[in-house]
């Protein structure tokens, strides 16, 4: 097992080695000359140069290229053009807010629409599977803007149950995040139940169920022992590979809610050709991504256990 | 009879809903067990043999099935009158199964020893240490190498018939008193299948068990049979004992069967006997005897009249106006 998780994280590196190359090359080769975008077209030759000193610009290529690969590896990424600030300050401190906004709803979510699958899957065939399924199909078609707007206007705007928008620091921060909580697990419920369900009836149609069937085995066991641990390797991969998306869905929610996270820092930095932060984004996220993969596979390894073994 | 039947079937309907209508997958089915002997349920595919199991074992897919007629006795009291609990309190523990697809059956993400395990505490309420302790006792009884091993492993470890072993272990964990076992060696080669066999054999004899054997090979039937049932589109068309069966066949169906068993002393350009036609579809049975489009001496009243299951001499049960014709 642990030789297996040292395999894969070597394997991160030559993927990680790939992205980095293709940032470098578009953010030296093709993008605007940021020294330019940064002091306007009338700046003194004397200014365009100590800038161009101060941001490592002067240097040959290759040397620009290895200092790049050194903030890599030390996490550190420099200051940003734009506010002077240290990027790694300002990526903690976005993504810890990214983080509150879609963590708590991904995980409460996903256990509750763990519950409500497994209980759809119990009485499956019954009237209570069939009207939930038209009552989640019908949530499923309507967009995830309808509902943020509709949320906002209905119950922060007419009803004045939550804030509209804003942000505080630290514990106060809870009042603005608990709209953009309730509006992610009310997105997600329809297609992960609909998903989890199928998975759970695909598992019920099994060899191994009717053998349990055979032992005696309780239904309600069957169903929690049997299918649920079976039915986790395609519900991992599911789940895992949707947390990508919640990124970006936090990026539409800060937008909306006007809250200063790693969406907002992106779009800041995009704006103002803040090419540092934007090449540590691109990192980050890509990082990001390949350790999301490390995790589902050892979650997938820690479940299968033809995995684990092999 | 020397000894009361441990199980018996009687008249037993069971229905299924498809799409086509409602068809009659078994009609008016009826037999026996007794304990220590091993009854076989033989004939071509379709013809009932699973259902029957299934219907036992109270495990037919329930929205789409329904057993309408009939009674199955088991200890003197009809398991169709008892509830859904009482039924799974029964499986695994009074009657126990065991499949054909051993390569499926098991459930691929926990141990061996987890498998068995769970028949004893569910049965006999065993602490986990307890449950391991006898899991590894049957792993030892059902002849499987390197039991101490074998128990962490996972089924996708163990070759087809290492795990058919272990679902023989599971099934007889609780020494239930009948044991179906539906095309148990079909998918094993066949050494390995005269081995399971054999196993099967021994330990019927050190418990008793009653053994209900689901197969189409007659010639399994042969080394494992004290009874047999031959049954044909849902209808049990003859039954008696093994030899009657083999030696003195009535229904031109069970000779047909016997006739199409290769012989070592047939020569090798002698062309193998085969029941010529298809079965008729449960959905478009004919009127009278079901065999009667493919039998050789079908008559009028056979294609009018659905023959009835009497019986021949002692335990020898026919449905053929024929058979019994030439009889009066
Ligand atoms: N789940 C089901 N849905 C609908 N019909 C079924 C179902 N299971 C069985 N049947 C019907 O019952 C008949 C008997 O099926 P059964 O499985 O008992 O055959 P079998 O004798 O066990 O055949 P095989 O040798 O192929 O296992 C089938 O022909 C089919 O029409
Ligand atoms: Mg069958």
């Amino acid at each position: 097992m642990l030789t297996y998780i040292i395999r894969r994280l070597l394997h991160m590196i030559p993927i990680l080695f790939g992205v980095a190359c293709l940032v470098f090359l578009l953010f030296t080769a093709v993008g605007e000359d940021p020294v330019r975008v940064t002091l306007g077209e009338h700046a003194t030759p004397e200014a365009v140069e100590l800038l161009r000193a101060k941001w490592g610009l002067d240097q040959s290529l290759p040397k620009q290229f290895l200092d790049f690969l050194g903030q890599i590896v030390t996490f550190d990424y420099g200051r940003s053009y734009n506010t002077d600030d240290r990027i790694v300050d300002m990526f903690n401190q976005g993504a810890l807010v990214s983080l509150s906004i879609t963590g708590p709803p991904f995980v409460i979510g996903t256990i509750l629409n763990l519950i409500i699958a497994v209980t759809i899957a119990y009485y499956r065939g019954s009237k209570f599977d069939r009207y939930s399924t038209v009552v989640f199909v019908a949530a499923m078609s309507v967009s995830y803007l309808v509902y943020i707007i509709g949320f906002q206007y209905l119950l922060a705007f007419k009803a004045d149950l939550f804030e509209i928008n804003g942000y505080a620091h630290g514990l106060e921060s809870i009042p603005f995040l608990l709209l953009p909580w309730l509006i992610t697990i009310v997105v997600t419920a329809g297609p992960d139940i609909r998903m989890f369900r199928t998975v759970f009836l695909d598992e019920t149609k099994s060899d191994y169920v009717r053998t349990a069937h055979a032992k005696g085995t309780s239904e309600p066991k069957i169903l929690l022992v049997h299918i649920m641990k079976n039915a986790m390797i395609p519900i991992l991969t599911y789940t895992v590979n949707a947390i990508p998306f919640l990124l970006l869905g936090s990026f539409v929610m800060e937008r909306f809610f006007s809250i200063p996270g790693l969406g907002d820092m992106m779009i800041t930095a995009l704006n103002n050709g803040d090419f540092p932060v934007i090449k540590a984004m691109t990192m980050m996220i890509a990082l990001a991504f390949s350790v999301f993969n490390l995790l589902t596979d050892i979650l997938y390894a820690w479940v299968d256990p033809r995995i684990k073994l092999s | 009879m020397v000894s009361d039947p441990l199980l018996y079937v009687e008249n037993l309907v069971t229905s299924f809903r498809t799409e086509y209508g409602t068809v009659t997958a078994i009609d008016d089915v009826n037999f026996s067990v007794k304990a220590g002997k091993t009854l076989a349920i033989v004939g071509e595919s379709g013809c009932g043999k699973s259902v029957t199991a299934l219907s036992i074992m109270g495990l037919l897919p329930q929205k789409i099935s329904s057993i309408d007629h009939g009674k199955i006795v088991y200890a003197g009291e009809d398991i169709l009158q008892k509830s859904s609990q009482e039924r799974q309190q029964m499986r695994g523990n009074e009657i126990s199964m065991i499949f054909q697809e051993p390569m499926t059956a098991l459930n691929p993400v926990y141990t061996v020893g987890q498998q068995i395990s769970e028949v004893f505490k569910i049965h006999r309420n065993y602490s986990n240490k307890k449950a391991r302790q006898e899991a590894l006792r049957m792993l030892i009884e059902v002849g499987i190498p390197d039991p101490e091993k074998r128990l962490d492993e996972y089924p996708f470890q163990l070759s087809g018939g290492m795990r058919q072993r272990v679902m023989i272990a599971i099934a007889l964990a609780c020494e239930p008193k009948i044991l179906i076992a539906d095309e148990p060696t079909t998918a094993l080669d066949v050494t390995v299948q005269a081995q399971i066999l054999s196993l099967m054999k021994k330990l019927q004899q050190e418990h008793g068990t009653a053994i209900i054997f689901i197969t189409h090979d007659l010639g399994v039937v042969a080394q494992v049979a004290d009874e047999v049932v031959v049954m044909y589109a849902g209808k049990v068309i003859e039954q008696g004992d093994v030899y009657q069966i083999f030696e003195d066949p009535k229904h031109p169906y069970t000779k047909g069967l016997m006739s199409s068993l290769p012989s070592i002393n047939d020569t090798k350009d002698k062309p193998l006997n085969t029941i010529e036609g298809n079965v008729p579809s449960l959905s478009h049975l004919p009127i009278g005897c079901r065999f009667s489009t493919r039998c050789d001496i079908a008559n009028h009243k056979c294609v009018e009249t659905s023959p009835h299951l009497k019986p021949m001499n002692i335990g020898h049960h026919v449905s053929c106006h024929s058979a019994h014709a030439e009889e009066a």
